[in-house]
Order: structure tokens, then C-alpha cells, then sequence
């Protein structure tokens, strides 16, 4: 895909986030909608193209009253949101639509309108890995940080790091859920979930949503919000059984979806002003870092611990203070996305000065999929 | 009120072989008439070639701790602190299961420490295979 052709013009959350009690999951995704419809300057009648995730196309867009002649449904887990931004930049560009809007929305927590989540006795994860007693991301997700932490001598308390830097960010984020500050103790301290797991690594389960729209680049200057242009895109899928995976020491999705994204932006690392690296549990960052090729994994636990991710550090991550602190519905990508486009934009609550590329890295399921997106407000 | 149960697998056609080998206290996994790969879950082609020639072979049984959790939340049919463990089969191929037969501590539960079969019947349709480690 070429550089710079599509670029986001609208971009908001849900009215409220954390515990909605008064909207079901289809009114989270209305909410999101026309908070960014609003933002962008249009009407619902602009909007020719739609992509979700779990819900169908055709129960959001009938909702709404969106007639659409593009639709994308991919539904990966938490990252749908960033393919979807990369499918819809490719239909963008092919001529399918001109205005896609993007929604996520999720009853996380007060659970109104949810379509139950259900593993079928007889398919493989029904067979080989429910009668072992999981239950769950916070029992599957974990399971591979045991191998992951020995391998590359990363310790727990390094890991721990991840949680006590977010905090920090999110202590400047006024909508953030969690805002006070942690000591590693407290997190080493903290209830224990699925060993070496404690509570305070694990995300927070929330209500909320958010939605993208996206155009072509010429068109978006005529916008009022200062466009954000996407700059590489990538993704991947490996296998919707944890205990699948080709390695416990890295991922294959992020592998793949990471650096080609990189390869799309024709951008180096030492370029990367911000950086978004979905984490519904503490050990994804580390992953992240080394499997999007930032440095190796072995060096990954001393360099968060080292603050080199906290306000003020050379590279600015989770910067909204991520699935730990921030929000987490279940399906985080499209939270990840809105503080990339915030910080592109410069009016993120705790914005990096000057930042002029962000990096956008996603997971879906447990290690199941990825997708990464490059964003720019430099064309 | 009858106690909650584990979950049940329930075997499908490309399956059946895996759980009937259970019931008979083999563990079995299949191999590529092609290109020799052993491989698990099981499906009637060799994922690494797609050849379609593939053997049901009993493994040994016999493995390593390559990773696990110790799940201190209560799920149906088990009593939390309970390890849910991924090992790796002498064969190669991965499977998730449970080890049992020792304390649900990391001290216990050491990566790398061998591990052996140790079948475990559900009910009259479904057994399954747990580890524990080693003798000796
Ligand atoms: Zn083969």
C-alpha cells in the first residue's frame, strides 16, 4: 500500500468510559459513532464505508442508517481495529468507499447487550484446552510468560515495571480509571490470579467504545481536525490455541504484522516518537518491544525498568496509561488507535512534545492475531 | 444438586482416534507418511506439507514442562491453586493439560522438569491425559 493516501479525519470514544450502566453494547457503538461523525464535520449520510468487529456490519449500520457499498467485518480478537484500518485504507484507495467509519464498542462490564462469548465442546479449544481448567484471558494469555521470562532472563519484578510506568501516565490522564501512583511491591504484593500473574498486571474490564473515519489524504485537508495520515500498516494471524504457538519466546503474528508495517512506512525505529503496544497483561509490552524489533528481547525488562517509557523518557509508551490503567472493554485496540491519532493530533492529556510518528501495535485473542498501524500527521 | 464438572471435550471425526486412545491409556498423535512430521491436535493431513498419507502412531508419553500458570481463581471441577501447564512431547508436538500428583507451587514446578502421562477417566466416554513429573 502507498504512503500517506488515507488519513484519519475523525476520532472519538464513547461519551463516558469505564461503568455505563444506562447503554447496551449497540448504543456504546451509536455513541462512539456520532461523537466522531461530530468530530470529523459530518453526517451520517457521508458515510459510505463500515468495518466492525463482533457485531455484524448490517446490525450497526442499520442502527445508525449507514448504506454502506463497503463493509469489513474481520473480528481477530482485540486488534479487528487496526486491520480494519488497514483494509479500510486499502478499499479507500481501490475506489470501493470514501468515508469509512470504524466502531468498537464493548458492555465489558456491565454486560447489556452482549452476545455471549462461546467455546463449542467439539472444536479444538473445546477439546484441547477447556477440560485443563482455563478460563479465560487472564488463565490463557499468561501461560506463555513462564518460558518467555527464563528464556530472555527477564525477571518479575521487571515485569512488574510495565504496571507501576502506566500508572504514571495514566495519573495525567483525567478519564483514566486507575490514576494512583504504584511501587513494584504493590504490584509483586497485589492479589495473585494465575501465578506469576498478579491482579494489578491483568487489565481492568470496562464498558466503553470508540470509532475511527477515515478518507483519502486529498480529501482531508478540507477537514476541520488536523489529519492523520496512515503511513504502513500490518497484520498477521497464528492460532486460536495458546498452546500452539510456534514459541513461547516471542509471537509469530507480531512478527509478521510488525515489521511489516515498519517496511510499508520505510521508517527506522530510531524514528518512532510514540509508541501503543496493546496490553491487556503486563508481559505484552515486553513481547512488543523485541518482536516489533525495537531491541532484543533479552534487553526489554531493564529497559522499561530503567524508565526509559515513562513520561519524559526516550520512548513514550502506552501513553494513556493502556489496558492496565486506562480502560479495557475486552477488545482494546481501538483505544490504542484513538491515543495514537490524540498524540498525532497534539491534544493527548499527557502529549510528547513534537511527536510526529506513532506506532500502533495490536493483539487479538491470546496471541491469536495482530495488527500494527503507522500513523503520521507529516505528509 | 450435582457438583459443576470440568468442561468435556467431545470428539469429532478427525478426533475420535486422540480420545479412544486415551480411554485404551495410549497417548496418540500422528505423523506425515511424507515428511516424517509428528504433529498435534489432530486433523487427517500433515500441516507441514499437506500431504494427506499420515500414520496414528502411540507416543511415549514422556515430555518437559514448557510453561505453565497457577490459576487461583475457582473454575468448575477444580480446586484453586491448580496448574494449567503447556509440555512438550518427546515427539515434538505440544499439548496443554494439567500436572498433577505435586505441590501447585513454582518450587514444585520447575520449567524443564520431566513430565510422564498419567491418564485420567472423566466418565464411560472421555478420558484425559494429565502429567506429572517424572519418576526418577
Ligand atoms: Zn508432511
Amino acid at each position: 500500500m502507498r504512503r500517506n493516501q488515507v488519513a484519519v479525519v475523525g476520532a472519538a470514544e464513547t461519551t463516558k468510559l469505564g461503568v455505563i450502566p444506562d447503554m447496551s453494547q449497540i448504543q456504546l457503538h451509536a455513541d462512539a459513532a456520532l461523537n466522531a461523525i461530530a468530530d470529523a464535520g459530518l453526517t451520517i449520510k457521508d458515510i459510505d464505508g463500515f468495518a466492525t468487529a463482533v457485531e455484524q456490519p448490517q446490525q450497526v449500520c442499520h442502527y445508525l442508517g449507514i448504506k454502506p457499498t463497503w463493509v469489513d467485518n474481520t473480528s481477530v480478537g482485540g486488534c479487528s481495529f487496526m486491520l480494519h484500518v488497514r483494509h479500510a485504507a486499502a478499499a479507500i484507495e481501490a475506489g470501493l468507499c470514501k468515508t469509512v467509519l470504524i466502531t468498537h464498542a464493548e458492555s465489558g462490564k456491565s454486560n447489556i447487550g452482549r452476545p455471549p462469548r462461546a467455546v463449542g465442546a467439539d472444536s479444538l479449544n473445546g477439546q484441547f484446552e477447556m477440560p485443563f481448567g482455563v478460563a479465560g484471558p487472564p488463565s490463557m494469555f499468561t501461560i506463555p510468560v513462564l518460558r518467555f521470562l527464563k528464556t530472555h532472563g527477564i525477571t518479575q519484578e521487571q515485569m512488574a515495571m510495565v504496571s507501576v510506568v502506566q500508572r504514571e501516565w495514566a495519573a495525567k490522564n483525567p478519564r483514566a480509571t486507575m490514576k494512583d501512583p504504584l511501587t513494584v511491591d504493590d504490584v509483586l504484593n497485589s492479589r495473585m490470579i494465575a501465578y506469576p500473574f498478579r491482579i494489578l498486571e491483568c487489565c481492568l474490564v470496562t464498558d466503553g467504545g470508540g470509532a475511527l473515519i477515515l478518507t483519502s489524504a486529498d480529501r482531508a485537508k478540507d477537514f476541520p481536525q488536523k489529519p492523520v495520515y496512515i503511513l504502513g500498516t500490518g497484520e498477521s494471524v497464528e492460532t486460536p490455541m495458546v498452546s500452539q504457538m510456534e514459541t513461547f519466546n516471542s509471537s509469530r503474528a507480531f512478527k509478521v504484522a510488525g515489521p511489516l508495517a515498519f517496511q510499508e512506512a520505510g521508517i527506522a525505529h530510531k524514528d518512532v516518537d510514540h509508541l501503543m503496544i496493546y496490553d491487556a497483561f503486563a508481559h505484552l509490552p515486553l513481547y512488543g518491544l523485541g518482536d516489533l524489533g525495537f531491541m532484543p528481547h533479552e534487553e526489554t525488562g531493564k529497559f522499561i525498568a530503567d524508565g526509559n517509557t515513562r513520561p519524559g523518557g526516550k520512548l513514550p509508551l502506552n501513553t494513556n496509561g493502556g489496558g492496565l490503567s486506562y480502560m479495557h472493554s475486552g477488545m482494546y485496540g481501538m483505544y490504542a488507535l484513538q491515543e495514537s491519532v490524540r498524540q498525532m493530533r497534539g491534544i493527548a492529556p499527557a502529549q510528547v512534545p513534537n511527536a510526529k510518528i506513532s506506532v500502533c501495535h495490536g493483539v487479538g485473542g491470546m496471541f491469536a492475531a495482530s495488527g500494527t498501524v503507522i500513523f503520521t500527521n507529516q505528509r | 444438586m450435582p457438583e459443576p464438572q470440568r468442561a468435556r471435550p467431545k470428539a469429532t471425526p478427525e478426533t475420535q482416534h486422540f480420545w479412544d486412545g486415551t480411554q485404551a491409556g495410549e497417548l496418540r498423535l500422528q505423523r506425515c507418511n511424507k515428511c516424517s512430521k509428528a504433529y498435534f491436535p489432530p486433523r487427517p493431513f500433515c500441516p507441514e506439507c499437506g500431504n494427506r498419507e499420515v500414520t496414528v502412531f502411540k507416543a511415549s508419553g514422556k515430555g518437559f514442562l514448557y510453561s505453565y500458570v497457577i490459576h487461583h481463581r475457582p473454575v468448575p471441577g477444580f480446586t484453586p491453586p491448580y496448574s494449567i501447564a503447556v509440555v512438550e512431547l518427546e515427539e515434538g508436538p505440544r499439548m496443554m493439560t494439567n500436572i498433577v500428583d505435586c505441590p501447585q507451587t513454582p518450587e514444585a514446578l520447575q520449567l524443564d522438569m520431566k513430565v510422564q502421562v498419567k491418564f485420567e477417566k472423566l466418565d464411560d466416554k472421555i478420558t484425559l491425559p494429565l502429567f506429572v513429573p517424572a519418576k526418577g
